[in-house]
This record gives structure tokens, sequence and C-alpha cells, in this order.
């Protein structure tokens, strides 16, 4: 069934799945982290963590557009991602906890305990949450699209 | 993908900023003066609100004063005057001030905000600054001759003559200088009283000074190290307060505290009451919270961070101190949200008419942190038996026009022909305000 989609898949699409694989795991592991650092700001006062949290929000976003801007081409290129329901899922999760963070991160910008208590830490909780599902997708990825390389003649 | 995304987050805050600006139509603007302004519930969009005029300068044009007075420039293409001080026998010093230092970017906020700090300050005119420079002759319009009294300083604001010392506020010391009214040139080089604080983060850098009455003791401003103690009560020490000094010494204590960045500051004519004008903090809402002029009560707390307009909490401080907040005491006069007054003169001349006579004059350097602009603009406050009334009255206006800056009002002051003399650090101009019917 693979050859089905080999000619179509050759350049940039067939490229970019790997660099994505490469940038998607950073604002997950970001938003993660700034969810935690917002559990210890609100458990301490202590505003380092808050400067953390904005960084690690900021950078997850960094790198996170730049993901977004793979997938997106990974999409237009790759019939077979957008073959069912398990691409999508994986692109609206992780773009919804785009949306989510970035909205976060404004709400970071405030000078003290109510950039996290209790909107920010909520935005946080919901960010960290779509990523480690969007995150999660990827284990379910079948052969004719994580690993369509192989499959090619 | 950022396209979307981009679109979405803008929507959301186009749908806050709405809800916010249509509060700002039902505020009545009439009640955000005097002892008891109003104080809206705090708000904040996603975004702040930053909103800056364009820097354009004057292009000849010169600001509007009322029927009956003349206004003029006394000297043009200046390097950031802040600050004027008229000596006794009608020189003037004019301090043009800068910082230089950046401050640190401990979070990802801060270089956005010097950009649009820096973006509304223009390009700040391109000659040396942090110097004072020396106006003589200048009761008569234009100043006879321009001299630099003092070069090479650091950050320098406030200015006091006692007897035969000339006394400077740097950013980070007093500085006692050799000098009477009348001398053209420094007598030698300068001893420091007192360090104050500065860096590395020196965040609100103007330091006010003034002398008591008798001379015997300085009073110098020094403003908060942050809007909203952002950066952690230890960079506060000492900060957010007036400090008294003594000259001799140099020994200080803190005269008032919980006053976020405290300007202008003035002993009221032939009393031993001390005034200011205070910048309160941003980014509770466009008509929160007011700035404001008091005197300033020795020992007093005025609530920043903690609280503010005497004792309405402020709910970014963490943590919080009720103890301290109980304390605190409200101030005298409120001039508005956000108008950012950096200069205060009691008006001790007497070729203005009657009214004028000791009322406040103030400089309000303009917003930043709301849609509507506000200040840009040096208003009028009248005073009886030694207290303010009744609302500001616009006195220079012009600064800005068509949304854009022609120039910012800094500090002011009466000289010794009762003119009003005002410092604009953005049309980088000295212009001096006479009464038509003045005596020569």
């Amino acid at each position: 069934m693979s050859e089905v989609y080999t000619h179509r898949e050759r350049g940039v699409a067939t490229a970019i799945f790997p660099i994505y694989l490469l940038l998607f795991p950073i604002p997950v592991v970001c938003f993660v982290g700034a969810l935690a650092t917002d559990l210890a700001y609100s458990a301490s006062a202590y505003l380092m963590w808050l400067h953390f949290s904005e960084w690690l929000i900021a950078t997850g976003l960094a790198f996170g557009a730049l993901a977004a801007l793979a997938l997106l081409i990974e999409f237009f290129g790759s019939p077979a991602i957008r073959r069912g329901r398990l691409g999508w899922t994986h692109l609206v999760l992780f773009y919804a906890a785009l949306i989510v963070e970035l909205i976060n991160a404004l709400v970071h910008t405030i000078d003290g305990w109510t950039a996290v208590v209790p909107t920010g830490m909520t935005l946080s909780i919901i960010g960290a949450i779509l990523a480690l599902a969007a995150a999660g997708t990827l284990f379910r990825v079948p052969v004719t699209w994580a690993a369509r390389r192989e499959v090619m003649p | 993908m950022k396209t979307p995304c981009t679109a979405l987050a803008l929507a959301a805050c186009v749908a806050l900023a709405a809800c916010g600006s249509s509060d700002q139509k039902n505020f009545d603007k009439s009640t955000e003066y005097g002892p008891s302004p109003t104080l809206p519930e705090p708000t904040r969009g996603l975004l702040p609100n930053m909103e800056v005029p364009k820097v354009v300068g004057w292009q000849g044009a010169t600001p509007t004063v009322p029927q009956g007075f003349r206004i003029e420039a006394l000297a043009t293409g200046l390097a950031n005057p802040r600050n004027v001080y008229p000596l006794p026998n009608g020189d003037l010093l004019v301090i043009e001030s800068k910082k230089e230092a950046k401050e640190p970017i401990e979070r990802p906020k801060r270089p956005v905000m010097a950009w649009v700090e820096a973006k509304a300050h223009g390009g700040g005119g391109g000659g040396p600054s942090n110097r004072i420079l020396l106006l003589r002759g200048a009761a008569g319009g234009k100043p006879a001759s321009q001299s630099v009294l003092i070069d090479h300083l650091n950050a320098p604001f406030g200015v006091v003559l006692v007897g035969d010392a000339l006394y400077v506020a740097d950013t980070d010391a007093i500085l006692r200088f050799p000098f009477k009214a009348g001398d053209t040139r420094v007598g030698g080089a300068p001893v420091k009283v007192v360090d104050l604080p500065a860096g590395p983060i020196n965040h609100h850098w103007t330091k006010s000074l003034t002398a008591s009455p008798d001379g015997s003791k300085l009073y110098v401003g020094v403003g908060s190290n942050s809007n909203a103690m952002e950066r952690g009560l230890d960079e506060e020490m000492n900060r957010a307060a007036i400090w008294e000094v003594d000259p001799s010494t140099g020994a200080f204590k803190v005269f008032a505290s919980g006053l976020r960045n405290p300007n202008g500051l003035t002993f009221y004519p032939g009393s031993d009451v001390l005034w200011a004008v205070v910048n309160e903090r941003d980014e509770l809402g466009p008509n929160l919270v007011p700035d404001y002029l008091t005197s300033v009560t020795p020992g007093a707390f005025y609530g920043w961070p903690f609280s503010y307009w005497g004792q309405h909490v402020d709910p970014r401080v963490r943590p919080q101190q009720p103890e301290r907040v109980k304390a605190a005491i409200p101030p005298d006069y409120g001039l508005s949200s956000h108008v950012a007054p950096l200069g205060l003169a009691f008006y001790t001349g007497k070729s203005f008419p009657a009214q004028f006579g000791g009322g406040a004059f103030v400089g309000e350097h303009g917003s930043w942190n709301r849609p509507e602009l506000n200040g840009y603009k040096v208003v009028f406050i009248r005073f009886e038996n030694g207290r303010p009334v009744g609302t500001p009255m616009d006195f220079v206006t012009g600064f800005l026009k068509d949304g854009q800056a022609r120039g910012r009002p800094v500090g002011v002051a009466v000289d010794q022909a009762g003119a009003l003399i005002v410092a604009d650090d953005v049309g980088n101009t000295v212009w001096r305000v006479t009464s038509n019917s003045a005596r020569p």
C-alpha cells in the first residue's frame, strides 16, 4: 500500500517530518515546565519562578511557531497525514496548545501575583494538557505517515 | 500557522480592549481630581495599554498659553533638558539629563517596554547631555549668554543652591560644588555628600532635590525600582521614598516612604511643609491609579507597593503586608491617572494675576499606559490657606498635536521676574511664560 504515496511524498514533505519531530518536543517540555514553575510561584510568591515561567512560555512559543510551520508544510505535502482523523487530531491539539500559551504569555506580563493566580496557572494547566495530548497522538502514528521513507523504493 | 494564531489572540485582545474602552467612556473625568478621586476597579486586558505619540518636534511652533500670557523659547537645540533652576541673580540653570545605563532583562516583557519608552522619547537631541548649562540675562527673553557650568554628570536632575554651595543630585549621589549666584564657573571639584540608590536596575532614576528653608537639611526623592514590586522587595531598599540628608555629614534617614516616584520636591513658600508630585503605578487600568500632588507628612507611609491612595490593596503584590497597609495614609490631591507629574513650582512671583499667588504649577510629562493620552501639559492648581482647591487649569498646552508629540514638559520653576520656566525634554527646549501685563 505504501506504493500509492511514494511519489507524492518526495521532496519537502519527506524532509520536513524529521525536522518537525525534532522541534515539536521543545514547546511540550517548555509548557509543562512553565506549569511546574507556576506551581512553584503560587506556593512561594518567589518572583524567580514567575520569570522562569515567562521565559519557558516565550521559548515554547518561539520553537512552537517553527514546529507549527513545519507541521503545516507537512500537511500540504503529505496526503498520508491528511488521511484519517489522527493527523488532524494532532494538529488541532498542538495549535490549540499554542494559542492558549500565547494568551498565557500575555497574562504572565502582569507585574506579580495576578500574573499566575488564578488565570495564568489555569492557562498553564490547559496548555500543558493540550501539548501532552498532542504528543500522545504521536504514539499511534501509522507506518504510512511517520516512517514513509522506509517504505519508499 | 502564525497568522491564524495571532489573529485569534488579536480577536481576544480586541474583545477585551472593547470592554475596557466602554468603561473608559463611562468614566466621569471631572471626578478624577482632588482630595478623593474616583477609583474604579482594577482592570487589565491581555496587553497593558500602551499608547505613545510619535515624536515630531516643534518645527518653529510654540506651546499654547491662556489669554493674557506669552510664551517664548529661551533656549533650543538642547539635549534632554529635564529641569530648570533659577538663581537669585537672575541666571538660570538648565539641567540636561539622560539615563545611559540599560536595565537588566530579567523577563521577556522588559525589552518590549524599553522599546516603547524609547519611542516616546524620540531621539532626545544629538548633542552631549548630562550637564548643567548657565543661561545669563534671560529675564528679557533671549539669554545674552549660554555656557556649560558643569559637564560629565551622571543623569543629574535635582539642583539646589544653599549659600555658597550648589548641590546636584546625580542619579547615584548628591554632589556639592563650590558656587554662588553670579559665578560663571564652579570653584573646583565636587565633594560627594551621600551615595544614592542607583544601578544596576535604577528604574526610576530622577533624583529630585531641595533644601529646608533654613538650609540645614537636604531632601531628595528616590523613586522605586519597579512598577509594583515585581523585581522583589530587596531591590526597593530605601527607594520609593524621600530622604532627609544632613549636608555636612551625609547622614540620611527616610523622611517619608511608600511614594512610588516622588519628584518636584518643594517647600511651600513661607512654611516648613514639604510638597511633592508622585507618579503612581501602572497596569491597573486607564483610570487607575491617579498620580498626585501632596504635602509630605514626616515619617508617613503612602502605601506603595502594598496599597494605593491610602489603603486600597494592590492585588499583584505578594507577600501582602496588612499591617503596613493599615498605616498607609492617602495623599492630598489627585491629578488624574498616568499624567506623569515630574515638575512642581509654587507661584511666588508678582507679575501673574493675583489668583496665581501661592498656587502650584505641575509639569505633566504625559502618559503611555492608557489608550487616551493624558498629561502632556503644565497645569495650574489654585491654593487657599496652603491647600490645593478646585480642579487643575490647563496652563501650557499644545505639546500634543494630532496625536503626535511636539514636546513633553518636565521640570517647572518660577524665575526672579515672576515668569514660569518649563523644561521640555522631547522638544529639547526651555520655555518661558510671561504675563502680558507683566512689569518689566
